[in-house]
């Protein structure tokens, strides 16, 4: 069986695979590169090939112009994958956001897992993250210290509609970033009953575009720039994290602000950001998702990047599973947690 | 604890103080006694559990959780409280994979339930248990107690518990917004509250039943309690007209209330915080049946007995007992500044100049040993005034004060009755060394600094360590200048390269013999980040001896 330190290098910029001259997430242009997500830290313009889902292909259009049509570009859904220099690549459901995926490699007889960033709790928006057994587990560590520990997605999606209630002359205005949580709290939104239009930022109205026409029903989305201001007393609107302190919140009537994000748990991160109403919604794993995912994937060794790769280390020594940090550059996209 | 725990929750996230002013009156109006008491005594910073500290709940915490996941967890929170809120183990541990769905949460937020005789549900920890609890506690006894206590509650419960327990609680709410709220709940004036409210200990019982209307106005006359201080402005004005205002010296030293009243004699600092056992001489001195406030200060034996600077005080200051050897070499005085109540009369109803005769006509009634009178300054004008302020070189004075002739003695700050007029600060260029993150809305910022400046020998040695001064956009810079140029990490500690020269302003200068450099400023503060001057040039420690006072 091939080791894995002979087949493929983890770089600040990104994971290189070498046998089949690709990177996983290069943080640079590069010739070929294979991608997890849509997200601006993982998923960046200027590449030779992509390889990826075809929503994340399709979000990389959208968001970075690249060529879904083009011949170089290649799109695998869930399960499918590629041959390159004897490793066989295969996409495998995150449960992030949509297109999502963990990218399995199998050379040699051995099997190595590049998560991108996932998460493992219900998510109307996109598929569930799958179990897949391998050697090596390259896991994200955002939320990786057991401060971090979300709450049902149920209970934060209740007391945004009860702030709203609860003041019918204002409106909520939710911070949320604008691939995949924005869409995400739309979603849970509905789930909870709450049929009104939302209304939203200009910057987020093309994504929510690209969900439905995957198949996410959004229910009626009105733009903000087109509606009258008291409107949109007792509503939610949504906007993403940059716009919530920004002259153009001036727009809403007396609005209440309030943030979408895992980093909300911490009060003075909430403090920072002058949010009034924290939400503790994440697209990324909590600790226990994460630690409950290395239990069950149960791999020989764990590598961990981007976030707090300490104590998700700390967390493998007391439990006597081999493991290290990768470190890897430009991967704290702290908006989009 | 839940209804507590939810008013800090939304008093943390609610920025404007009117907003906070009414969930106050709201918890005050409908949370029964004694909780509502011990709450609002939690707010202000009230209370204290002398076996309850942040050390204890880490050692607590090391029995639960991993000592390095939770240092790890502490760094990035940037809270002792809220570390150990989020990482004690819940009883019931939320499943992540529940479902989409409304989970039951009580939305009713701005409305309140209607008074319960019990305030929690059945079973749940009330805020008095919990102080009952804690306040018993010994230092042996108190990790079982806060264990059991941190048992019984959710993550926001614990963090209200821990908050109330350690302090620190960082709300934004001062003992003068509790009060207002107090007033506006029960419609009461908000004077009489300032005057009950430290005479009355924690859960003020009496208070409320007198606010609630169901009892007389407490009696205060035998007892020594804490009139709240008359505060001055800063003097932004240009000049003012000295027929209608007095001016003193503003002396260096603490401002103290000396209290004789129902047999006894207590001295309470500016915070309505009592310090008597800290100054035996002065309570034994007290020996009148009047109410002084004055300035606290040590004689200096290189100021010839006369008052020595701030640094010599604070040998005396932070001391629950004081040995003969601290009461020889630095004897305690007070200078007299006001006369607020005397022989049962009380005078602060009196204009300025009225109290100010009745005042010198006082002191000589006591002992010149351990009191004496600030003096009014005698100015022609205002620009007489000014050139005094200016020349004066005494180590002890802070700048002036000038004080409305015509105005009663009233509490808090209040518009154009009282200014204070510092001296303009000392400055010097010195050079970055080294940055620590700070804490709560600081945690991600390195925003405390340590600089130094040259000595004869070419060597950068510390002189001080400042925090403040600079705007929100200078902070963002200085946090990035430091993880640019980052040479060494010592825990929360960078050592940056030594090019950035920063301005420092301060009060005054002393010789210290903690520091290496032997020098300790007051008060130091950035005032400009001198990104225009090389670090060769910033100032030499004999540029700062010659400072020195």
């Amino acid at each position: 069986m091939a080791t894995a330190k002979t087949w493929i290098e983890p770089h600040p910029g990104g994971i290189y695979v070498k046998p089949a001259d690709l990177w996983i997430d290069p943080s640079r242009p590069v010739e070929r590169a294979a991608v997890t997500h849509g997200h601006a830290d993982h998923a960046r313009s200027g590449h030779g090939a992509v390889f990826a889902t075809p929503e994340t292909l399709a979000i990389m259009a959208l968001r970075y112009g690249v060529d879904v049509e083009a011949s170089h570009n290649r799109a695998y859904p869930y399960g499918d994958g590629f041959d390159r220099g004897g490793v066989r690549f295969s996409f495998h459901p995150a449960g992030h956001v949509l297109g999502s995926a963990q990218i399995l490699m199998e050379y040699q007889g051995e099997r190595i897992v590049v998560t991108g960033d996932y998460k493992r709790r219900a998510d109307p928006t996109c598929a569930p993250f799958e179990v897949v057994p391998c050697d090596i587990f390259i896991t994200e560590a955002t939320f990786g210290l057991p401060v971090f520990r979300h709450p049902p997605t149920g209970q934060e999606i209740a007391k945004l509609i009860g702030a709203v209630r609860a003041e019918p002359d204002r409106c909520v205005l939710v911070g949320a970033y604008a691939l995949g949580k924005a869409q995400r709290v739309i979603a849970e939104l509905r789930a909870a009953g709450w049929d009104a239009p939302l209304y939203i930022h200009g910057a987020i109205e093309k994504m929510c575009a690209l969900y439905a026409a995957h198949g996410v029903d959004l229910g009626e989305l009105r733009l903000v720039s087109e509606t009258d201001k008291a409107e949109m007393a007792g509503q939610i609107v949504l906007a993403p994290p940059s716009a919530l302190n920004d002259r153009w919140s001036r727009r809403l009537p007396d609005p209440v602000t309030a943030m979408a994000s895992g980093w909300m748990r911490v009060r003075q991160r909430a403090r920072q950001r002058m949010v009034e109403l924290p939400l503790v919604i994440s697209d990324h794993a909590d600790w226990d998702e994460l630690t409950t995912t290395i239990s069950e994937v149960n791999p020989k060794e764990s590598w961990i990047t981007h976030g707090s790769e300490d104590g998700l280390l700390r967390w493998c020594e007391l439990h006597q599973r081999k493991a290290r940090a990768l470190h890897l550059v430009g991967r704290d996209l702290e908006e989009e947690a | 604890m839940k209804r507590f725990a939810a008013l800090i929750d939304r008093l943390i996230y609610t920025r404007s103080r009117n907003s906070k002013l009414a969930l106050i009156v709201d918890y005050l109006r409908h949370t029964p006694d004694p909780d509502r008491g011990w709450a609002i005594a939690a707010l202000t910073e009230s209370l204290d559990f002398p076996a309850v500290k942040a050390a204890m709940v880490r050692t607590l915490l090391a029995t639960r959780v991993d000592e390095e996941l939770f240092r790890l967890s502490r760094h990035f929170v940037g809270d002792t409280a809220e570390t150990a809120a989020l990482l004690w183990p819940d009883n019931k541990p939320l499943p992540f994979r529940g479902g989409v769905g409304v989970g039951h949460v009580d939305v009713a937020q701005g409305k309140q339930a209607p008074p319960r005789p019990s305030p929690e549900g059945e079973g749940e920890l009330s805020v008095s248990t919990a102080v009952d609890a804690l306040s018993a506690a010994t230092r042996a006894t108190a990790p079982e107690i806060l264990a059991s206590l941190l048992d019984r509650l959710d993550a926001d419960g614990r963090y209200a518990l821990l908050k109330l327990a350690l302090g620190g609680m960082r709300v934004g709410v001062s003992a003068r917004l509790a009060k207002q709220a107090f007033a506006q709940a029960f419609d009461v004036p908000v004077d009489d509250v300032e005057e009950l409210w430290h005479a009355i200990a924690p859960p003020y019982a009496p208070l409320f039943a007198w606010g609630e209307g169901r009892a007389e106005r407490p009696d205060l006359k035998d007892v020594a309690f804490f009139r709240p201080f008359m505060l001055a402005h800063p003097l932004e004005e240009e000049s003012v007209d000295l027929t209608d205002y007095a001016a003193e010296w503003k002396w260096d030293g603490i401002r103290v209330q000396i209290v004789h009243g129902g047999g006894e004699t207590r001295i309470y600092s500016r915070g309505g915080e009592e310090i008597s056992g800290a100054f035996p001489e002065l309570v034994a001195a007290f020996d009148q049946d009047a109410v002084i406030d004055g300035e606290l200060l040590v004689r200096g034996e290189a100021q010839g007995g006369e008052a020595a600077s701030f640094n010599a005080l604070q040998q005396r200051l932070g001391r629950k007992a004081v040995s003969k050897k601290m009461l020889a070499d630095y004897p305690a005085f007070v200078r007299v500044y006001d006369l607020l109540a005397v022989d049962g009369n009380d005078l602060r109803g009196l204009p300025w100049t009225e109290r100010r005769r009745q005042l010198e006509a006082f002191v000589p009634r006591l002992a010149d040993s351990h009191f004496d009178l600030s003096q009014v300054i005698e100015a022609r004008d205002f620009d007489d005034l000014a050139e005094r302020r200016a020349g004066t070189r005494d180590a002890a004075i802070e700048g002036v004060m000038l004080k409305r002739r015509d105005a009663p003695y009233v509490a808090g700050r209040r518009a154009g009755l009282w200014y204070k007029w510092k001296r303009d600060p000392l400055t010097a260029d010195c050079v970055m060394m080294y940055a620590q993150r700070g804490n709560g809305r600081r945690a991600s910022f390195y925003s405390d600094y340590t600089f130094g400046c040259w000595s004869e020998e070419g060597e950068l040695l510390p002189v001080g360590k400042a925090y403040s001064g600079f705007t929100d956009e200078e902070l963002k810079w200085l946090d990035k200048f430091v993880r640019d140029n980052t040479l060494n990490r010592f825990g929360p500690v960078r050592e940056v390269e030594k090019s950035l020269v920063l301005e420092v302003a301060f009060d005054s200068i002393h010789s210290s013999k903690r520091h290496k450099s032997g020098l300790a400023m007051r008060f130091p503060r950035i005032s400009r980040i001198r990104r225009d001057k090389p670090a060769e040039e910033a100032d030499r420690i004999a540029t700062l001896q010659a400072m020195a006072t």
